[in-house]
């Protein structure tokens, strides 16, 4: 009897946020400048000084709770995390533990377990071969990132693989980034994603031993990551041995998975309420002004241009990236394209053509595309001569109906009494393909519609084509 | 008058230099000839001259030099709390207290010998040495302020800042004949303290005289941005002027005073003598309780070296101060920490690890809190019936040098009378009321929260009527 298992996941992700000064001292944030450059007697936790907390880390904070649903706790206290490490230069963390800024919530299709803020710890950077510090030859400390205000969102362990993982850090991001409080970068580590993860027999209730994967830092590596735990828990069980509770480490280039350190090894935090602050407790003003600083988020969007007509999946496409969807109403309200084909010419032309880049600072305005694709939804070019269009308008934008009439690439207007002649002719030089179709196979007009394709320079409209063949053939 | 402008107390020096009859450059020249010569080892450094400008015309403190208790952050001047794990750092920054005083015309006249990181009650715990208590030489001058009391006492400065976590300004002062007082939690900005115990640890003045504690405080308490936690002082801080105590109702808490306080005879006997000149002058004296103040120590014992085990995880060889290699990290660490760090500091770092310790919070960090709140609720129900709770400073007068050293325990027990004030963050001053076996005892006066001035008023017509003189200290 094979024992098929599914996973649970819990996510853990630390979101840098773009505050102009750090979490407790007046710095400002560290954007690559020369190493120890943006520190002070707090940040480098001299003897005697104190911290002060950022109150736009805090309004940071509650406009993640409101965009997470999440309840915004009227007082909260910061406390106190303990282990000693060169990148940590107090000797502890300050950091929110058994009374967090926000509890609960949900985005999507996960919940949110809560959401607290912390400081950054400082960079370390290895001498040696193996680029971390046990067996380096000496290592230096960046306290320029000392400091930097962290929000920590720790979800219930609802997510069931790696691909939704995935798609749901996607959404985070977008949310975040929405929001305006934060970079939300992996790679630069703006945005850093941690996942617990268990295995069990799927339909049971009771939870695997769970271990901390660290370290995936893009989006490709989470995925990979969280699968190759996974199939590492699956292949332990299935051979009958325990997956053992410890933290992993994940490693991008070879793709390995070794173990940090083991439940027995685990620090002993010894958390404890910092003395050094007072609790934090949210006025109405504090709230008010989360509130007004509050964006329409991409759950919401998604809503919103459903209800415009468009599929689901475009809507999601455009909610979830935000300059898309920016992009699209920014088309939808110049007049004449319809919502749904203009999402598909963004999401699917557009995109192709611009990339990751913001297609707002590309070549090809809103109002452009929306005029291009009003000309393809009117029949006055096709959709192959549109493409053509957009291929020039990305080049080096201007008008889609100038390009049309200066390149002559307007369809043809002349109806079946202007089309007939040339399919016919295409029949006859294709006198096989013919043959084929009608004997049933209707790929074969493939053939034919390129012919009449050549013949027009893409001006003909490829199904008016076929419904003549149909009609000539008899099929 | 060069000889006899130390004999001045600080707040007559500024009246002697404001009328123009004392030159601040002079006075700082004598105190620092003095504080250079002294041998009680009360300084960890010197100035080496007077500061290159003159005090602010109108400046209030008019040039009158300050002794600073080492643990404050001094800009380039060395603050080592008493530790060789700072042996030699300088900071980069001036603590938010001593810029404010220096602002106020108090220069720099010292760095005062204390116990390592502020732990300890007799100042044997410095790494520097022991100080001598300037009334007797074989014996202590209390702690942790001890420097800064044996230099006042000694009148090598003309008043000291020190800091009180469970009893450190009050009990030196008592024990060498001065006054000294802690101030009410958050007046005073803790930042630039070298900290011990974030949640208790408070500076405060160390004077000759009622007078001069009043004219120090003043310069001493606001709001600091730098500081969360501090909340500055409502009103200003007034030179006191009582000379009667009419109508002020003295509650004497029978678990600090009476049987199984373990006060000393003469330092009792003292105590009573106090309480006949406080009802001669119009006060009445009751007996109250303090319910939980027995649970104090051991409450305080919990929580000062649990935070005090979290502040000194900075103290780690990577950035500042001590570094003792040994090939890895760890063992850099180990090396570091336990040849920078005294036994008595180490005792209260193992002490706090483990009470913070997962398993363990609860029973002991926890529990200690809830004693906390306690302690703090039976003063304010005391001071719903009294305006002030008085007790003897510290059990004893000032012991021999080493004979408690081996004994943490009969050491801890010498803040037995001041550490139920420093759990409940009020104000507390201890004057200096008599003297047994030749040796001064203190007088403590504690009060609500901010009542700082009436405290100060109270002490001062008690000063005048016990008319201690503490020139037997000051004599070479």
């Amino acid at each position: 009897m094979t024992v098929e298992y599914e996973p649970v996941i819990g996510l853990e992700i630390h979101v840098q946020l773009s505050t102009r000064t750090k979490m407790f001292c007046g710095c400002e944030l560290s954007f690559g400048e020369p190493p120890n450059t943006r520190t002070c007697p707090v940040c480098l936790g001299l003897p005697g000084t104190l911290p002060r907390a950022n109150a736009q880390a805090i309004h940071y904070g509650l406009m993640i709770g409101l965009a997470l649903g999440s309840d915004l706790a009227p007082r909260s206290i910061f406390h106190r995390k303990n282990y000693f490490y060169p990148d940590l230069p107090k000797g502890y963390q300050i950091s929110q533990y058994d009374e967090p800024l926000c509890t609960g919530g949900r985005l999507g299709d996960v919940r949110i377990h809560r959401v607290h803020l912390e400081e950054d710890a400082a960079k370390l950077v290895h001498a040696g071969s193996s680029g971390r510090i046990h067996g380096s030859d000496a290592s230096v400390v960046d306290f320029n990132r000392g400091g930097t205000p962290l929000a920590e969102i720790v979800t219930e362990p609802d997510v069931r693989s790696a691909a939704q993982a995935r798609e749901w850090l996607t959404l985070l991001r977008t949310t975040l980034r929405r929001l305006g409080v934060s970079d939300v970068n992996m790679e630069e580590g703006s945005l850093r994603c941690d996942a617990n993860i268990s295995i069990r027999p799927v339909g049971s209730a009771q939870l695997g031993t769970k271990t901390e994967l660290k370290n995936m830092n893009s989006f490709r590596f989470l995925e990979r990551g969280v699968n190759a735990e996974i199939a590492r828990q699956q292949a332990l069980l299935f051979a009958g041995e325990p997956v053992v509770q410890e933290t992993l480490h994940f490693d991008p280039a070879t793709e390995r998975i070794t173990s940090l350190r083991s439940k027995e090894e685990a620090h002993d935090y010894r958390y404890f309420p910092e003395p050094d602050l007072v609790p934090v407790a949210i006025s109405d003003a504090m709230l008010a002004a989360a509130h007004a600083d509050m964006p329409e988020l991409p759950a919401a969007r998604e809503e919103r241009l459903q209800g415009l007509g468009l599929s689901a999946a475009s809507a999601r496409q455009l909610a979830w990236r935000t300059e898309l969807g920016d992009y699209f109403e920014a088309a939808l309200a110049s007049d004449g394209a319809e919502a749904q084909p203009l999402a598909n010419w963004i999401c699917n032309e557009l995109v192709a053509r611009v990339g990751e880049q913001d297609p707002a600072s590309s070549n090809v305005s809103p109002d452009a595309l929306a005029r291009l694709v009003a000309l393809v939804g009117d029949k006055a070019v096709t959709v192959g001569n549109a493409k053509l269009v957009l291929d020039r308008l990305v080049d080096a934008g201007g008008d889609p109906a100038a390009i049309v009439a200066a390149e002559g690439l307007g369809a043809l207007d002349g109806g079946a009494d202007e089309l007939e002649p040339i399919v016919d002719a295409a029949l006859a030089a294709n006198a096989d393909a013919a043959a084929k179709i009608r004997a049933g196979n209707m790929k074969a007009i493939g053939a034919i519609i390129g012919h009449v394709m050549r013949e027009t320079k893409g001006r003909a409209d490829g199904g008016e084509v076929t419904r003549i063949v149909r009609e000539r053939l008899g099929v | 008058m060069t000889s006899d402008m130390t004999a001045l107390t600080a707040a007559e020096a500024v009246g002697a230099s404001e009328r123009g009859d004392l030159d601040a450059g002079e006075l700082f020249e004598a105190y620092r000839a003095a504080a250079a010569a002294e041998d009680l080892n009360a300084y960890l450094w010197v100035a080496e001259e007077a500061p290159a400008q003159a005090p602010a015309a109108g400046a209030p403190l008019a040039g009158v030099p300050l002794a600073v208790k080492d643990l404050f952050c001094t800009e380039g001047v060395p603050s080592q709390a008493g530790s060789k794990i700072l042996e030699g750092y300088r900071p980069p920054y001036t603590a938010s207290v001593v810029a404010r005083l220096a602002q106020a015309g108090a220069p720099l006249l010292g760095k005062t010998n204390q116990d390592e990181f502020a732990m300890g009650s007799s100042n044997e715990n410095s790494a520097f040495g022991a100080v001598l208590n300037p009334w007797d030489r074989t014996r202590v001058p209390g702690g942790s302020s001890g420097g800064s009391a044996a230099a006042v006492a000694a009148g090598s400065a003309p008043w000291a800042l020190g800091t009180d976590t469970g009893g450190s300004i009050r009990q030196p002062a008592a024990l060498c004949g001065i006054v000294g007082l802690k101030p009410t939690y958050g007046t005073v900005s803790r930042y630039g303290m070298i900290a011990f115990a974030s949640s208790l640890d408070q500076a405060g003045p160390l004077t000759r005289d009622v007078t001069d504690a009043a004219l120090l405080l003043s310069h001493m308490v606001g709001k600091d941005e730098r500081d969360s936690t501090s909340i500055g002082f409502p009103g200003t801080i007034e030179r006191p002027s009582a000379t009667s105590l009419k109508g002020i109702r003295l509650g004497v808490p029978e678990e600090l005073s009476g049987e199984g306080a373990g006060i000393e005879p003469g330092v009792l006997a003292a105590f009573d003598a106090t309480l006949k000149l406080a009802e001669e002058l119009g006060a009445s004296i009751h007996t109250c309780h303090l319910p939980h103040a027995p649970h104090a120590l051991s409450a305080y014992y919990v929580l000062a070296p649990a935070e005090a085990s979290s502040n000194l995880a900075r103290y780690d060889g990577v950035r500042y101060g001590l570094r003792v290699e040994d090939g890895g990290l760890v063992g850099m660490y180990t090396k570091t920490r336990s040849q920078g760090f005294g036994t008595e500091v180490k005792r209260r770092i193992m002490l706090g690890t483990y009470s913070l310790s997962s398993g363990y919070y609860d029973a002991y960090y926890g529990r200690a809190q809830r004693v906390r709140t306690k302690i703090a609720d039976d003063f304010r129900t005391a001071f719903d019936a009294f305006h002030f709770v008085v007790t003897p400073t510290s059990p004893s007068v000032a012991f021999e040098l080493g004979s408690k050293i081996a004994d943490p325990f009969s050491m801890y027990v010498n803040d037995y009378c001041t550490v139920p004030m420093s759990l409940a963050g009020i104000p507390a001053i201890s004057i200096p009321n008599g003297l047994s076996e030749g040796l001064p005892t203190g007088f403590q006066l504690a009060g609500p929260a901010f009542s700082e001035n009436r405290i100060l008023d109270a002490a001062f017509a008690l000063e005048r009527a016990i008319g201690f003189d503490g020139s037997a200290g000051r004599t070479p």
